[in-house]
C-alpha cells in the first residue's frame, strides 16, 4: 500500500496516456539490453540500428496514411520487389536497358518510384472508384505484383537476381547517404503533410466517416487514390534502399517486411479502424521492433525465436491499446 | 383524445407496481446524473418518462436494463429487490430493452433475430422409452411433435444442439402476428422498413415473455403511419397487463398515449402523476424549469417580402401575393425517376420554405438531388441565377449547404472533435497556397465565434469527441459547421429530429437568423407544427410532386395534413 496512491495512480496514466509511451517502450528495452549485450549500446550499433530501420520505417509512414483512411494497402512488400526488378532492369545487370549511360541511376530511381505510384493508383481507384474492399485489392495486388517481378526477372536475365548495379546507384544505400537523408526527409514531409495541411485533416475525416466527408465536401475518391498512390512511393523508397543496399535487384526483397510494417504502426497506436495515428507515433513503432529484434539478434537469439517474439509483442501492444484507452478514460 | 381507462377495469393484483425506483443516485466521474429519483411503474399501464437530453432518463433506463447499477437507492421488480448485474440479468427478469438504435442483424432472418439468445433446440434423448406419466390420449394433443421426433430421431442420437427449426418458425410467426407484422419468418431483417423493424424488437421483448417494455425515443424514423400502428400495438400490449416505458421528445404523442407521467430534470424528478393532470405547457415548462412563453421565436426583422408573421389569424383572405425579392434557388421541373416527379419552385432570399409530407414522399431525395448527393433525370436547378451543377463539392463552394437527416452516418465524424467537425467544411478558407497550409489560430477562433452563436453547452471541450454530445449538442455542431460556410442557401432535414425543446428553440432561432442574413431556407420537417411555426411558406409533397402550396396566412394543420395524405382531396 502506498502512501498516495492518487499520486501513483496518475502518474501511471500520465505515463500510460502519453503520446510518447512507444517512446519510453523503446527506453525502456533499450535499457535492458545494454548490460547484458556487449556492443548494444556503442555508437556504432546505434548508428547501425537507426540505419537499418530506414526501410521499415518509409514502409511504415505510408501504411500510416493508408490507415488512417481506413484502408490497408498489403501489396507495399510486392511493390519493393517489383520496383527492384523494374529498376535493375532499366539500370544494370548484363541486360540493363540504359547500360553504362549516366542516365541509367536517374531513370532507374524514376522507374522505381513509377511503378510504386501506378500500383498504388491502381490500387486506390479499385477502392475509390470500384467501391472494392481494400484488403482484397491490395491482396491480390500483392500477389499479381510478386508474380509479375519474378517473370520479369527470369525473362531477362534468366534468373531472379540482377547484379552489377551501377555505383551511382548503390551509393544511395550507404549509409548516411542522400539516400538515406532524402528518406528521412519524405518520412518528415508525410509527417507535416497529416498534422498541417488541408490534405492531412481530410485524411482524418475520409477515415472517420467517408460519408460524412463526402456531404461536407471532402475529395474522398482523391484522398483515397491520393493515400495509396503515397504508399506505393513510400514501398518505391524502401525498395530503392533495400536494392541499393543489398546491391542486387531481386524480386524477394522486403518479402517477410509486411508483418513488421502494419506491426510497427499498431504498436505505434495507429488505429486499423481509421481516423487515428500519427507518422510520428509509427516512428517510435518502427523503433521500437527495430530495436528489440536488434538486441535479441546481439544475445544470440535464432531468427524464429525472434519473428515469435515480434508476433508476440505486437499482440500485446495491441491489447495494451485496448487497455490505454481504458486507463485514460477511467478513473 | 384521452388516455384510455381500461387498467381501471383490470383486478388489484395487476395494478401493483411492477417496477419500483427508491431514491435512485447515480454519478459519472463524480457528476451526479440521479439525484435520489423514485417513483414505480404499474403493469396495464403506459408510463411516459419526459425531460430534455441530459436529464437522466437514459441513464435511468440503463439501469432498469441492467446496463449499469446505481451507486444509492434499490430497484423493486415485484416488490422484491433487483439488482441486475448484466443485461441478461434483466432480460431473465422480464424487463425488454427497446434501443434506440435498433439492435437487430438486418442479415439474418426474423425467425434469426427472435431467437438469437434462446434458440428452441431439438432435445436430445434422454430415456429409451416414453415416461410413464405421459398416457396415450395427452399424446395425442402433441402429435406434431411425435411426427418431429420421428423425424430428428438420427439427429436427437447425434446429441449435438441442433436447433428445432419447426418450433422455431411457428413461435416466430405466432410472436410476428401479436404484433401485427405480416411476413413469413425466413424474411431477412433487411427488407423491412424501420418501423417494421420496430415491431421486430417489440416482439423479440415478447418472446423473452417480458412484462416490462422500454421503449426509447421509438418513433424518431417512423413515417406517420407506422407510429400510428406502433400506438396501436403499445395499446393492446397495455390491455394484456404489460407495464410500458415510452421515453419520447414528441410531447403530443406522450400525452395522447401515456396514462401516468414522470418528469425528469436534471437528475430529478420534478413532477408527475396521470397524465390527464397534464397539458403540452405545462410539461413544457417542468421540462425546462422555467416558463417557454412560446414554442417558436418570432423573427425579429421580417425580411422584406413577408410582412405577416406571428399573427397567422390576422386575416382570412389571401393577402396580395408578396413581391418574391430575388430568388436565390430556382427549381424547374426536376424529375428523377422513382423520387421525384416534376418538382417547380422558387425559393427567396430571407425565406424559410418548409416542405411537409409523408415519409416516402420524396422530401429528402428532393434535398439529395439538390446537393447533388443524387443525379437527377431531367430538369434545371439554378443558384443565383446560374445554373448549379456537379457533386456537392462544388455545390458547397456556390453556397449550398445541406444539413441530413441522418446525424450520425451523414452529419458528423462522431470520433472525431467538435472543433475538427465544425472546422470540416470551410478548412479551405484557412489555407495558405501553395501547399495548402493550415492556418490553425484562424481555424480555431472561427471555431470559437461560431460554438458561442450556436450556444453549445459551456461544458462541452472543443477537444471532446462529438460521440459523448447528446443528441441537441451534436445538432449544433453539425449546424455550426455549415453555417461557418455563410451558405446562400441552407437545406435541412429534419434537423430537430430527436432534440429537446430547449435546444430546438435555439436551432430555430440560428435558422431565423440566417434567412435574416439574406439566405434562402429549406427546411424539411414531419413535424408539421414546427413548420408552421417557423416557415413563411410550405410546399407538400406527396409521391415524389409538389401537392400544394401554402402561404403564412393560410397554415393549416388539418389542410396540409390532408394535402399530404391525399393530393386530390385538395
Amino acid at each position: 500500500m502506498t502512501t498516495h496512491p492518487s499520486n501513483a495512480a496518475r502518474l501511471t496514466k500520465d505515463i500510460v496516456g502519453s503520446e510518447y509511451f512507444v517512446l519510453f517502450l523503446c527506453l525502456a528495452v533499450f535499457l535492458a539490453f545494454a548490460p547484458f549485450t556487449p556492443g548494444f549500446a556503442s555508437r556504432g550499433n546505434v548508428a547501425n540500428v537507426l540505419v537499418a530501420c530506414l526501410p521499415l520505417l518509409v514502409l511504415a509512414t505510408g501504411q500510416t496514411l493508408v490507415l488512417i483512411t481506413a484502408g490497408i494497402d498489403l501489396s507495399v512488400t510486392a511493390v519493393i520487389g517489383l520496383g527492384s526488378v523494374v529498376g535493375s532492369l532499366v539500370m544494370g545487370g548484363d541486360a540493363g536497358w540504359l547500360r553504362g549511360s549516366p542516365l541509367a541511376t536517374p531513370m532507374a530511381v524514376a522507374a522505381m518510384l513509377g511503378t510504386g505510384a501506378l500500383v498504388g493508383c491502381l490500387n486506390g481507384l479499385c477502392i475509390a472508384w470500384l467501391r472494392m474492399p481494400a484488403f482484397m485489392v491490395t491482396l491480390t495486388s500483392m500477389m499479381f505484383c510478386s508474380g509479375l517481378a519474378v517473370w520479369l526477372a527470369r525473362q531477362a536475365v534468366h534468373a531472379e537476381s540482377i547484379y552489377n548495379l551501377p555505383p551511382a546507384f548503390l551509393a544511395l544505400g550507404h549509409p548516411g547517404g542522400l539516400g538515406a537523408l532524402l528518406v528521412a526527409l519524405a518520412v518528415l514531409v508525410a509527417h507535416l503533410l497529416l498534422t498541417r495541411t488541408l490534405v492531412g485533416r481530410w485524411f482524418y475525416a475520409v477515415g472517420h466517416n467517408p460519408r460524412a466527408s463526402l456531404v461536407s465536401g471532402v475529395p474522398v475518391a482523391g484522398v483515397i487514390v491520393g493515400a495509396y498512390v503515397l504508399s506505393g512511393l513510400f514501398a518505391s523508397m524502401a525498395s530503392i534502399l533495400l536494392t541499393a543496399r543489398l546491391e542486387t535487384g531481386s524480386p524477394n526483397h522486403g518479402k517477410t517486411l509486411l508483418l513488421d510494417v502494419i506491426g510497427a504502426a499498431v504498436i505505434g497506436g495507429t488505429s486499423l479502424f481509421g481516423g487515428k495515428g500519427r507518422v510520428l507515433w509509427s516512428v517510435y513503432g518502427v523503433l521500437f521492433l527495430t530495436l528489440l529484434g536488434n538486441g535479441l539478434n546481439l544475445v544470440n537469439v535464432s531468427d524464429f525465436l525472434i519473428t515469435i517474439i515480434k508476433g508476440g509483442v505486437i499482440l500485446i501492444a495491441a491489447l495494451l491499446d485496448v487497455w490505454r484507452s481504458r486507463i485514460v478514460r477511467g478513473s | 383524445m384521452s388516455p384510455s381507462t381500461a387498467s381501471t377495469d383490470l383486478p388489484a393484483s395487476i395494478r401493483e407496481p411492477v417496477v419500483e425506483f427508491v431514491d435512485i443516485q447515480k454519478s459519472f466521474f463524480g457528476v451526479p446524473v440521479l439525484k435520489g429519483v423514485s417513483f414505480r411503474v404499474e403493469g396495464g399501464r403506459i408510463l411516459g418518462l419526459v425531460g430534455e437530453n441530459g436529464a437522466g432518463k437514459s441513464t435511468l433506463m440503463n439501469l432498469l436494463g441492467g446496463n449499469l447499477q446505481p451507486d444509492a437507492g434499490e430497484l423493486r421488480v415485484e416488490g422484491r429487490r433487483y439488482a441486475p448485474r448484466d443485461p441478461k440479468d434483466a432480460r431473465a427478469s422480464g424487463i425488454a430493452f427497446v434501443h434506440q438504435e435498433l439492435n437487430l442483424f438486418s442479415n439474418l432472418s426474423l425467425a434469426d433475430n427472435l431467437f438469437l439468445s434462446d434458440f428452441p433446440l431439438v432435445e436430445p434423448r434422454r430415456a429409451r422409452f416414453p415416461p410413464p406419466e405421459a398416457p396415450g390420449g395427452q399424446n395425442r394433443g402433441h402429435a406434431p411433435q411425435r411426427a418431429l421426433e420421428s423425424k430428428s430421431g438420427w439427429r436427437r442420437r447425434l446429441r449435438l444442439p441442433w436447433i428445432d427449426r419447426q418450433t422455431l418458425h411457428a413461435r416466430a410467426t405466432e410472436l410476428l402476428q401479436q404484433v401485427g407484422l405480416d411476413y413469413p419468418p425466413q424474411t431477412l431483417v433487411e427488407r423491412l422498413s424501420t418501423g417494421e423493424r420496430q415491431l421486430v424488437e417489440i416482439a423479440k421483448a415478447l418472446s423473452a415473455d417480458a412484462r416490462v417494455i422500454i421503449l426509447d425515443e421509438p418513433t424518431t424514423s417512423l413515417s406517420f403511419r407506422e407510429c400510428e400502428r406502433l400506438f396501436a400495438l403499445m395499446n393492446r400490449l397495455r390491455s394484456r397487463g404489460l407495464a410500458l416505458i415510452y421515453i419520447s421528445h414528441a410531447l403530443g404523442d406522450i400525452l395522447r398515449l401515456c396514462d401516468d407521467l414522470v418528469v425528469l430534470r436534471d437528475g430529478e424528478k420534478v413532477g408527475g402523476g396521470t397524465a390527464v393532470e397534464f397539458n403540452h405547457e405545462r410539461l413544457v415548462s417542468m421540462m425546462v424549469g422555467r416558463q417557454l412563453s412560446q414554442l417558436y421565436p418570432n423573427r425579429i426583422q421580417p425580411s422584406a417580402g413577408n410582412s405577416v408573421r406571428s399573427d397567422a389569424d390576422g386575416t382570412d383572405l389571401n393577402p396580395p401575393p408578396a413581391e418574391p425579392s430575388t430568388p436565390v434557388l430556382e427549381v424547374r421541373s426536376v424529375s428523377r425517376p422513382g423520387a421525384v416527379r416534376d418538382v417547380s419552385f422558387s425559393l427567396a432570399a430571407g425565406e424559410v420554405l418548409g416542405v411537409a409530407g409523408l415519409m416516402g414522399a420524396g422530401r429528402s431525395e428532393l434535398a439529395r438531388i439538390l446537393f447533388g448527393l443524387d443525379p437527377h433525370a431531367s430538369g434545371e436547378i439554378r443558384l443565383l441565377g446560374r445554373r448549379l451543377e456537379g457533386n456537392p463539392r462544388q455545390r458547397i463552394r456556390r453556397g449550398i449547404a445541406f444539413l441530413t437527416e441522418d446525424r450520425r452516418h451523414e452529419g458528423l465524424c462522431l470520433e472525431a472533435s467538435v472543433a475538427e467537425n465544425m472546422a470540416l467544411v470551410t478548412l479551405a478558407r484557412h489555407c495558405r497556397t501553395p501547399v495548402r497550409w493550415l492556418d490553425s489560430a484562424g481555424i480555431g477562433s472561427a471555431v470559437r465565434r461560431m460554438r458561442e452563436a450556436v450556444r453549445l453547452s459551456p461544458t462541452v471541450l472543443e477537444s471532446q469527441s462529438v460521440r459523448t454530445l447528446s443528441g441537441g449538442n451534436q445538432q449544433k455542431v453539425v449546424l455550426g459547421k455549415w453555417l461557418l460556410a455563410e451558405p446562400r442557401v441552407l437545406i435541412l432535414d429534419e434537423p430537430t429530429r430527436g432534440i429537446d425543446v430547449g435546444a430546438k428553440f435555439e436551432i430555430y432561432q440560428l435558422i431565423h437568423h440566417r434567412a435574416d442574413q439574406g439566405a434562402g431556407i429549406l427546411l424539411i420537417s414531419s413535424e408539421i407544427e414546427e413548420l408552421m411555426g417557423i416557415c413563411d411558406r410550405i410546399l407538400v409533397m406527396c409521391q415524389g410532386a409538389i401537392a400544394g402550396e401554402f402561404q403564412r396566412p393560410e397554415f393549416d394543420r388539418e389542410r396540409i395534413l390532408a394535402v399530404a395524405l391525399h393530393p386530390s382531396k385538395q
